[in-house]
């Protein structure tokens, strides 16, 4: 790896330098992000309301203390793991099925899985959109063929019952792809000698599958199912545009009640200290990200 | 491979069919939904058949919608301009940044070398609003709030790690050899990594850019927070057009094609590239 540091010992002085000199300005313009990052810890130990400044003051964890007794913060933490536990848990066993499904190399199963590649390509925000024009009451085809189905009065991401739903579908639109994409990579990287000595002993297919496909591919199960778990518990893109967290406060997970804390309620103590215990959760799921990652990135350097 | 029965292929069929139409025909609706007018998309039921219109996309570029109510000014081409620009800025900042970075934590072993990696990489995962909106509170001090310049620089969270871990792990599949021998035949340390480092390493380079240009483009939380109106990406642009105009249904859906175009195009493009970018260079496709 450090053939070239090593390789002239006089220029060892020089060259050890080098690697810092190089990698120094991506740091420095990324650390001017760790000032607001202790500021939001700080603003979360404060009593601070952008409307009422005179009353701003060090409260300790008091914030803190008052989401224990604060339905409204449990409220968010349902929604969120529901929110996660959902889309992620519906995006893995779609994406693992429509990843076996175009797991033979064919020009058909190519083409398709490079044209699902365009829902995942398309942001989130604007994703979001389409499926509200979709759903619009007045109009939208969704609309008409659920009710054509029967269904009367479904009333999609404005109905509390469905909002949910709603969201959770333009998720699992948006990111099966992401899921598809990573476990099709991984299932045809397998080493085909177990597939082939099973075959030759007669196993049947369903053991084929629960005793050798999965355990193999379990590495990038893991792996995608983190990268999505970490994304959708900070969900804010498709939320937000879709129904500003609404109707009532059916959908307020984390970030988007944090937005309406700041930017509504302006009490910022208060939306600091929500997004500080997100931020909680999340490093500690990167750490058990990170690892599995590092295996899975290892594995794929070795492929090489 | 196996023997597999009559039934069995024709289940694949359908399920695979089932599975393009959910995927595809969104994107598929709304693209014909923008050729169409206000009349034609009210209609029920709603029909593929129309006679196709480009006065959405007409009303879009010219700025102005007439309406019975009279003409609304639009200013979506501005957003779509503000897109370019902010992600193609922001990619080639990166990149610049970036590419040097990944050279030095792919070639050399050197202390926090792994600790600077990975912080950079955490950025990738913390979540945004934390560090957007005490940044909106500095930003006002800075004077950067609501100039490209401020935005710019947030785009880095996103770009940066994105073209770091990608070109590493191409520097990392180079073998040093080819260096080793520049370097001993009297070039200096900057020549080899220009001449023989980057453009073997080319290819990955140009495939981190594309796909950190997409993620750029596609970002819709940090412009919410820090620019208004005129400095804002398409992506919250067309938020702010279906508050604005309400019910021109038509002009929202060419919005909405004009804004997903060209990361569709890129995309497709660099379709190759992606699964090894969106893994951060942990899957190989």
């Amino acid at each position: 790896m450090s053939a070239v540091a090593t390789e002239a010992p006089a220029h060892r002085r020089r060259t050890n330098w080098l690697p810092y000199l190089l990698s120094l300005p991506a740091l420095i313009v990324c650390i001017g992000i760790l000032v607001p990052f202790l500021t939001a810890v700080y603003y979360s130990t404060l009593r601070y309301r952008l409307n009422l400044p005179a009353m701003k003051g060090f409260i300790g964890f008091g914030n803190y203390a008052g989401f224990l007794s604060d339905a409204a913060f449990w409220n968010t933490v349902r929604v969120s793991l529901e929110y996660t536990a959902l889309t992620v848990g519906v995006e893995l066993l779609f994406g693992l099925s429509i990843a076996l499904l175009l797991q033979k190399r064919t020009r058909i199963n190519d083409a398709i899985s490079i044209l699902l590649l365009l829902p995942l390509m398309t942001a989130p925000a604007i994703a979001a959109l389409m499926w509200k024009l979709m759903t619009n009451p007045n109009f939208g085809v969704l609309s008409y063929f659920v009710q054509s189905l029967g269904v009367k009065n479904f009333q999609w991401a404005s109905d509390p019952e469905s909002a949910l739903f709603t969201v959770v579908l333009v998720d699992v639109w948006v990111y099966t792809p992401f899921i598809m994409i990573l476990l099709l990579a991984g299932l045809r990287s397998l080493p085909k000698q177990p597939f082939e000595a099973a075959a030759l002993d007669g196993v049947p297919r369903r053991f084929v599958f629960t005793r050798i496909t999965l355990p193999m591919l379990m590495p990038y199960i893991v792996t995608a199912g983190l990268f999505r778990l970490l994304d959708s518990i900070q969900q804010f893109d498709i939320i937000y545009p879709m129904t500003q967290g609404g109707p009532g406060d059916t959908l307020l997970v984390f970030q988007v009640r944090a937005y309406l804390e700041f930017y509504q309620y302006t009490n910022v103590g208060k939306s600091a200290a929500l997004l500080i215990i997100l931020w909680a959760i999340t490093y500690a799921l990167s750490n058990v990200f990170i690892k599995q990652w590092l295996k899975l990135r290892e594995r794929a350097r070795g492929l090489a | 491979m196996e023997h597999t029965s009559g039934l069995e292929r024709a289940l694949r069929g359908v399920a695979l069919a089932l599975i393009v139409v959910f995927f595809l025909f969104p994107i598929l609706w709304i693209f014909l939904m923008s050729f169409q007018t206000n009349e034609e998309i009210l209609r029920i039921p709603p029909s593929p058949f129309f006679t196709p219109t480009l006065g959405n996309y007409a009303a879009l570029i010219s700025g102005k919608l007439t309406t019975v109510s009279g003409t609304l000014d639009i200013a979506f081409m501005r957003n779509l301009w503000n897109s370019v620009l902010l992600s193609t800025a922001s990619v080639a900042i990166a990149l610049v940044l970036g590419v040097p970075a990944a050279y030095a934590f792919a070639r050399f072993k050197f202390r926090l070398g792994e600790d600077i990696a990975f912080t950079l990489l955490s950025f990738r995962f913390a979540p945004p609003l934390l560090v957007l909106l005490p940044l909106s509170l500095y930003f006002q001090q800075l004077g950067l709030t609501d100039t490209y310049a401020g935005l710019i620089w947030v785009y880095q969270l996103i770009a940066l790690p994105l073209i770091l871990w990608i070109v590493r792990g191409y520097f990392e599949d180079i073998s040093p050899d080819i260096e080793h021998a520049y370097r001993v035949a009297g070039h200096s340390w900057w020549s080899t990594f220009t001449r023989i480092a980057v453009p073997l390493a080319g290819p990955g380079i140009a495939a981190a850019g594309l796909l950190a240009f997409i993620f750029c483009w596609n970002n819709f939380v940090f412009a919410l927070i820090l620019a208004s109106a005129d400095k804002q990406p398409v992506t919250v642009g067309a938020l702010a057009f279906v508050t604005a105009s309400g019910i021109q249904y038509g002009q929202i859906a060419a919005a909405i094609v004009l804004s997903v175009t060209p990361t569709l195009a890129l995309a497709l493009y660099a379709q190759r590239y992606l699964v090894e970018g969106l893994s951060l260079g942990a899957v190989k496709g």
